[in-house]
């Protein structure tokens, strides 16, 4: 937790010496709490309060970053239990867990597939994030062909799961260069696991049966000069999982308590524990299988908390030309929420039937809440229709409203004398039907 | 190391309503439910007790839906036409109560009847044991041209009546307080009109995974936190209908022409209601309606998890 100016005041020399450009040092403490001037402005603060000042300003849950061949994937630097607060920033990792008794040939087909793995969501292309191997054969010249076989099919960061640090290590030779996760350090295995990701650059999960005993072991750690931790809570079900992520959670927000300020990992067992996993907190997320089916709706729940909820995402207000149309071809309606935008534009390609698709500055709403929020009305709708010039382009004045908003036809006929008002479906998957048949 | 366990500690609670009537309550329901009671955040089993787990509702029609997904109809195939039937095949299949919407039209297209809706009602009634939530097809006037006579023809179930919106709450709630039942979403005009708060469900509304679903699941979080920090207008449990919404959208509709990363068609539409519906239990859901059984199954197996005491961290 950020320190306030008074406690700053008492780390520096008190003594006004006025080279900072403040007139005294609590009017420099004053600045320095307000993030206005940087530290380095005083020339006699000792290394002592130095080191003391860059603890407080550091985040309560650390940043945690792992990196292969110019992919990285990062998660801390959370400073909300609640998106509406603010915003949940860094996106958890999810990757998909294979293990080592596969034979590196079969390891790196199914490795090769999962890695192609991308799905368009309004616009945005989703994938996997890394992978995780698992030592569960227990022999290092066994692991490491692994991880080679591994590598040779993706370029994604990894995790290197197992108990023995000489079969990790060997593992992570495999991977020279590289920033992957280890996993996991226990109260048996922590000092050699921690010598092998200090000597490496890796970074390291920490397991432990309760929250004491996990805040015991990071401390340890810590003290041997490692920062970069993740904490593994044992994934025991839905319930203890829940309780104890959140309460990590506020530890580290609430309380500032460096032991736990760290992303967590879990294995989720199945897709309704990794639902919770990205609502609730999780950094680096490794499931036990991949499925396209499975996968799909758990990047978008992901890309939807942790969209900004301050800004809704949105397209550019504008006339869009789908399917190459014509002047006599139909105009539709919609709003500039991208999500609908997406549904729409989709749907209107997906009918191979060309189309103007007019969308109207809505704010970035979706058709009913912005209809309900009065930003996408008759006049808005009729604005957008003459400021985007939509009669210069056609020849047939008609225009096909979202099902959704059919009470506004008749203000809109007002609005746009001498153009016809039709009313479309209500949702987009409807879209094609209705232009086949009722266009 | 110490480890100070941080509890949330809530002047307000989330009210306690009770629904469905057994024999002895004046009803013919084997058992009555009842959700809400909350005194923290959902499934915060560390900080206080949680009096009632979150309940499952299987959303059936009063006849043939014209607009679902073929997997639904295929699954309900033969029992779809027949609302008893559909609703017993609910109860086997794991719900803890039946939502019943009526139709606008009936199948031939003309519209709904009142001597229709109080049959297809009985019908429900006759066949499964269930609690039974009824809803209106939506549009004010049928609403209450349909509502009413359910309401007086079912005396003494309590039922939950829905949806009160702001054409149509007078005749919901008045009809609903008459003849002993329960109205559906939270209006302050409602208990305005003296129908008490432990009779009333509030409905959100959220949309699907990947259609806005972000936004129904903070508005959930913030009703809850406003419910436990005290706002009495807050304090209704939350009903969703995670199935209406989920089997909506393309992903759950649509099997041929999408995507190949989409996957399997069936294992997608269901992870998407299935999903949905634990992303509202997480954020607050005391109802979740469902239209599929293994998704019910599913959820099931997920409640009764989050249900597990946690003793110490």
């Amino acid at each position: 937790m950020a320190l306030t100016g008074i406690q700053i005041y008492k780390l520096l020399p008190q003594t006004n010496c006025k080279e900072c450009g403040f007139p005294t040092c609590l009017a420099f403490a004053m600045k320095l709490a307000a993030k206005q001037v940087e530290l380095s402005a005083c020339p006699y603060v000792t290394e002592e309060s130095k080191a003391q000042l860059a603890e407080s300003s550091a985040p309560p849950i650390r940043l945690v970053a792992l990196k292969a061949d110019g992919n990285e994937v990062k998660a801390g630097n959370e400073v909300v239990l609640f998106r509406h607060e603010k915003t949940f920033y860094n996106r958890p990792g999810l990757f998909v867990k294979y293990n080592d008794d596969l034979a590196p040939e079969a390891l790196k087909a199914a490795v090769a597939l999962a890695n192609a793995y991308a799905v368009n969501y309004v616009g945005i292309a989703l994938t996997l994030d890394g992978f995780a191997v698992e030592a569960v054969s227990g022999e290092p010249g066994k692991f490491a062909a692994a991880i080679k076989a591994v590598r040779e099919a993706t370029k994604r960061p990894l995790i290197l799961i197992g108990k023995d640090p000489a079969v990790l290590e060997a593992g992570l030779k495999a991977l020279p260069g590289e920033s992957p996760m280890l996993y996991a350090a226990n109260a048996d295995n922590w000092e050699a696991m921690a010598a092998l990701a200090k000597g490496s650059g890796a970074s390291l999960a920490v397991v432990a049966p309760t929250l004491e005993d996990l805040a015991d072991l990071t401390e340890k750690i810590k003290a041997k000069g490692l920062e970069d931790l993740a904490l593994g809570l044992g994934d025991q079900n839905l319930s203890a999982d829940l309780s104890a992520s959140t309460q990590v959670r506020r530890l580290a927000l609430k309380k500032n308590f460096r032991a736990l300020g760290f992303p967590m990992v879990t294995f989720p067992n199945r897709p309704e524990a990794a639902v919770q996993a990205i609502a609730k907190y999780a950094g680096f997320i490794v499931l036990d299988s991949f499925a396209p089916e499975t996968v799909y709706p758990l990047l978008v729940l992901r890309q939807n908390i942790y969209t900004d909820p301050q800004k809704p995402i949105q397209v550019q207000p504008g006339v869009y030309e789908i399917n190459g149309p014509k002047p006599e071809s139909p105009v539709l309606v919609t709003t500039n929420f991208s999500i609908t935008y997406f549904s729409v534009a989709n749907e209107v390609e997906g009918s191979g039937l060309p189309a103007w698709l007019v969308v109207c500055d809505a704010e970035g709403m979706s058709v009913l809440t912005a209809w309900a929020a009065g930003k996408f009305d008759a006049e808005r709708i009729a604005k957008a229709i003459k400021g985007f010039n939509v009669a210069d382009k056609i020849s047939r004045k008609r225009v096909v409203l979202p099902g959704h908003v059919a009470v506004l036809s008749g203000e809109l006929e007002e609005e746009l004398p001498g153009w016809e008002i039709r009313v479309g479906p209500r949702e987009a998957v409807d879209i094609p039907k209705f232009m086949k048949e009722a266009l | 190391m110490p480890v100070e366990i941080l509890k949330d500690k809530w002047p307000g609670s989330v009210r306690q309503v009770t629904f469905g009537a057994t024999a002895a309550e004046g009803g013919t329901r084997a058992k009555s439910i009842t959700v809400g009671g909350q005194t923290s955040l959902p499934f915060m089993h560390f900080e206080a007790p949680i009096p009632h787990r979150p309940v499952i509702g299987l959303e059936i029609r009063d006849r043939r839906p014209d607009d679902w997904s073929p997997l639904l109809l295929q699954e309900w195939a033969e029992v779809i036409d027949d609302p008893g039937k559909w609703a017993k095949a609910g109860q086997d299949a794991g719900a803890d109560l039946i939502q019943m919407t009526l139709n606008l039209t009936d199948k031939d297209g003309k519209p709904n009847t009142p001597e229709a809706a109080v049959a297809a009602v009985k019908s429900v009634l006759g066949a499964c044991s269930l609690p039974l939530i009824v809803f209106g097809p939506g549009q004010a006037e049928m609403d209450n041209a349909l509502l009413v006579p359910v309401a007086e023809a079912t005396k003494g179930e309590r039922l939950v009546l829905g949806i009160c919106e702001d054409k149509n709450y007078r005749t919901i709630v008045a009809t609903a307080m008459a003849n002993g039942h329960l109205a559906k979403q939270l209006n302050i005009l409602i208990s305005d009109m003296g129908l008490p708060a432990d009779r009333i469900l509030m409905d959100p509304t959220t949309g699907a995974l990947g259609y806005g679903i972000e936004y129904g699941y903070s508005v959930m979080e913030r009703l809850r936190l406003a419910a436990l920090q005290g706002d009495a207008m807050m304090q209704q449990p939350m009903l969703v209908t995670p199935g209406f919404e989920a089997w909506k959208t393309k992903e759950s509709k649509v099997g041929e022409g999408v995507p190949e990363a989409w996957g399997d068609w069936l294992k997608r539409a269901i992870n998407w209601e299935t999903l949905t519906a634990v992303a509202l239990l997480e954020s607050g859901a005391d109802i979740v309606v469902l239209r599929h059984p293994e998704s019910i199954q599913r959820v099931r197996a997920a409640i009764e998890e989050l249900m597990t005491p946690v003793a110490e961290l």
